[in-house]
């Protein structure tokens, strides 16, 4: 990594490290695991949506409705748990912010959520003007489902990973 | 024998003792209870979710969980593994842990809330389970239960990485 930029990152760290916020966080022993709990609890009903969206998009399940159907109901699901993910997602780097920010599986995770949340909307996008918009493209929506499914899979595994690193 | 000899015994054993002293195994497995557990959760929410009468209610119940419930179902045998595996290689850290036991007390009831459901009120599904219906009390007593229990064994299990 460039060093300058490792210098930066450090300077932020302390920075947060310092703020009032960081140190309340860090001295209330629960808060950590409860806003965990919160982060995997949203992690669960955007993986549960996703997934029945990426198996209609797979033809497994749900082919009596329409892809459309599926994605209106399982969709905003995922939109409302994006931002509960980031909320909990920020206390925990403010409480912990060299654990996280400093660390090379979270910034792989960071690339997989944007790279995943890219994928979902140019999933969910064409659905709104032609509901029919993926039946026509076969394969490229099975390419779809399999490559976002695997990238939120990386993302939980790096969500672990980042407490061995 | 005593329970803490008995968690020794599992301690014991190969698979064990290559989890518990491996570099990487013990964090793989997490991965794995922590996905399996992510789509145990998020599947059976949706149907908790429909019996209550809050989401999905243009799917018919048997439909609804026909589709979800195998993937709740595989996920949770995945759970189990992973989560027998890693108990194994840290037992006698785990079996007194209190928040492992308050985890294992909500699973079990989380199962008998499941077991009451479809031997009593899933029983005439068909009657009440249609497209766009209200669903009766004791579907959304079950729906809750199911609901705010998961919950609870989330936080449990949470909780036990920060105390042992």
């Amino acid at each position: 990594m460039n060093p300058a930029f490792k210098q930066w990152l450090n300077s932020v760290c302390v920075w947060i490290d310092s703020t009032a916020l960081s140190q309340a966080i860090q001295s209330a022993a629960w808060v950590v695991p409860a806003v965990q709990t919160v982060h995997i609890l949203a992690i669960a009903a955007l993986m549960g949506s996703m997934v029945m969206i990426n198996l209609r998009l797979l033809g497994v399940t749900g082919r009596d409705q329409s892809l459309a159907a599926v994605s209106r109901r399982f969709s905003p699901v995922i939109w409302w748990a994006l931002p509960v993910l980031l909320v909990s997602g920020i206390i925990l780097i403010t409480g912990e912010p060299a654990r996280a920010l400093k660390n090379v599986i979270f910034q792989w995770k960071m690339l997989m959520v944007i790279s995943a949340v890219l994928i979902t909307l140019y999933f969910t996008a064409p659905l709104n003007k032609n509901p029919a918009y993926w039946d026509s493209r076969g394969g490229v929506g099975r390419v779809v489902a399999v490559v976002s499914f695997a990238l939120w899979v990386g993302i939980i595994f790096a969500g672990r990973w980042i407490a061995y690193f | 024998m005593n329970i803490t000899a008995f968690y020794k015994w599992l301690e014991s054993f190969g698979i064990a003792t290559a989890i518990r002293e491996g570099e990487s195994l013990f964090p793989w497995l997490e991965s794995i209870h922590v996905l399996a557990i992510v789509l145990v959760v998020g599947s059976i929410v949706m149907v908790d979710l429909r019996l209550l009468g809050w989401a999905s209610r243009e799917r018919a119940v048997s439909r609804l969980t026909a589709e979800v419930l195998p993937l709740t179902w595989v996920a949770f045998a995945i759970a189990v593994i992973t989560g027998v595996l890693m108990f194994c290689a840290k037992a006698t850290t785990y079996g007194p842990n209190t928040y492992f036991l308050l985890k294992m007390g909500f699973l079990v009831l989380a199962g008998c809330n499941m077991l009451f459901f479809h031997k009593v009120t899933n029983r005439n599904v068909q009657d009440w389970g249609a497209e766009n219906r209200a669903t009766p009390q004791g579907a959304k007593v079950a729906g809750g239960m199911s609901l705010a229990l998961w919950v609870c064994i989330v936080v449990f299990g949470r909780w036990i990485g920060f105390t042992t």
